[in-house]
């Protein structure tokens, strides 16, 4: 029996993590993320979830704190924002370079300096290359979901998942969500029964010091060089977009609920023109479409929800038949461009698709992105020269 | 894919001296043990128990194995009698003879 509560994305986040009978839990609060970190440690207060709350002093000490349970082979949790995750980030590559299945929920900010509290993605997008798989969410239900997802899709390919979505538009924003029955999490997500790495009798040192070239160890086993672990590491990551896909089947055939694997599309069947984005701001663009169409541009949208692995190959094939590509992102790779349309933009240039293709940031530090603005931005798009450009920037520096 | 025919998945090594080669080299300061200083008890062993590198035998007299002893100074500024003194230079013996 599923339950409909009328909850917050981070509720959505706290109640997905207690389903998956997480058992230990780290986490230092930061807005927007900290009602994750509160429900949790309710949950745990009232007895109602069996699990280690650590009341850890960073977001450093968090991570090294479940890279550590989860050697030991505990089901680990945490969650942050910003700054926070940005403090964790050279425990985030420790996680992943340990190949540990660690889910972390991202409730995503902008970063400081200045500080704001509000929406953005960079700074998930700042994590990019740490070795995570990260999925992105546009609504709170996606984001119960992918949760549970997440721990079999790391559990199974051993490597750190990220699960990424909206400050306040969805972390704090309620919307009824179906909440599954424990029975159908357990049958969906049996216990994780670790990689039996650190037992009292077996001593190993983990993450040792190692040369770049393979070489025997004292006991004259032939220890990996440093550049093989990064090359598996990178290996096992692209082949994990087979396993978020059927992960999202799966998930669909158990719980009569799917969310498109790597990627989602909206009206894309007779598209000429897509729009392409992550989160709920690729679900803000789908009432942009129906605008665009009702000036006779016939337009769909492509949601990424997979952005590490980058699911290229599907999209290029999303992307095959359309005339125009534009992508809307709350992120910019300073000096260059977002980095969801470098990264779109390289991987149709290597399908051989070559589409009018521009790429435009938005809703930086909380900015709202209204659908008319989208419209406009693509409209521009569409019909004159393609570029790079921001949305909605006001005032001198306009 | 959790499966290691392709290999391991991470770095990992049983403890072992040497397992790093032979450290001793690094050494620029040697420990030298009083073994008149020394308490010779093993209620004390505070030399052995905070050495890091483990190089020092629990046995009375007690040895240093110089082939791995980083030569940190730890064991000299932990020892309660000051039996334990670290001289300059990468000596080949923890306990030179007395002339």
């Amino acid at each position: 029996m599923s339950d409909i509560k009328i909850i917050t994305a981070n509720e959505a986040a706290a109640e997905a993590a207690a389903l998956c009978r997480v058992q230990v839990i780290a986490a230092y609060p930061i807005t927007p993320q900290t009602p994750v970190t509160e429900e949790l440690a309710a949950m745990v207060e009232r007895g109602d979830l069996k699990a280690e709350y650590l009341t850890v002093e960073s977001e450093h000490s968090a991570m090294a704190s479940i890279v550590g349970a989860s050697q030991v082979g505990a089901r680990v949790f945490t969650a942050s924002s910003a700054n926070g995750l940005l403090y964790m980030h050279e425990m985030l590559h420790w996680a992943a370079g340990s190949r540990l299945p660690v889910v972390l929920a991202c409730v995503n900010r902008g970063v400081g300096a200045p500080w704001t509290i509000l929406n953005d993605q960079q700074d998930s997008i700042a994590q990019r290359d740490t070795g995570w798989i990260q999925l992105y969410c546009r609504n709170n239900q996606e984001v119960l979901d992918t949760i549970i997802q997440a721990y079999r899709i790391a559990e199974q390919t051993l490597i750190p998942v990220m699960v990424c979505y909206d400050g306040f538009v969805l972390s704090h924003t309620n919307m009824p969500v179906e909440v599954p029955s424990q029975a159908d999490v357990d049958r969906f997500l049996p216990p994780w029964q670790g990689q039996g790495l650190l037992e009292p009798e077996h001593f190993v040192n983990l993450n040792p010091l190692i040369l770049s070239e393979p070489r025997p160890d004292a006991q004259g086993n032939l220890m990996p060089g440093y550049m093989e672990l990064r090359h598996r590491l990178h290996e096992d990551i692209l082949a994990s977009l087979a396993v978020i896909q059927q992960t999202d089947y799966e998930f669909q055939q158990a719980f009569g609920r799917g969310w498109g694997g790597l990627l989602w599309g909206y009206r894309m069947d007779d598209a000429e023109h897509a729009l392409v984005s992550m989160g709920s701001l690729a679900l803000e663009a789908t009432g942009a479409a129906d605008s665009l169409r009702t000036q006779g541009l016939r337009t769909g949208v492509i949601g990424v929800r997979a952005y590490r692995p980058f699911p290229a190959r599907a999209l290029a094939q999303a992307l095959a038949r359309v005339k125009t590509v534009t992508v809307f992102e709350k992120d910019v790779s300073y000096g260059y461009a977002g980095a969801l349309a470098t990264d779109l933009k390289a991987a149709l240039f290597d399908a051989g698709i070559s589409v009018k293709f521009s790429g435009f940031v938005a809703g930086l530090g909380g900015r709202d992105v209204a659908a008319d603005q989208i419209v406009q931005a693509a409209t521009d798009a569409i019909l004159n020269e393609p570029r790079y450009g921001w949305v909605d920037v006001r005032g001198a520096s306009a | 894919m959790a499966e290691t025919t392709k290999g391991p998945l991470f770095a990992e090594s049983g403890p072992a001296p040497g397992e790093a080669g032979r450290t001793g080299d690094w050494r620029s300061h040697t420990p030298v043990i009083d073994h008149e200083k020394c308490s010779q008890k093993d209620t004390c062993l505070l030399c052995w128990l905070y050495c890091p590198d483990g190089v020092i035998t629990p046995d009375f007299p007690l040895e240093i194995d110089v082939e791995y002893c980083k030569g940190c100074g730890v064991c000299a500024e932990e020892c309660p009698r000051n039996a334990i003194t670290m001289i300059e230079g990468r000596k080949t013996s923890a306990s030179p003879k007395r002339s």
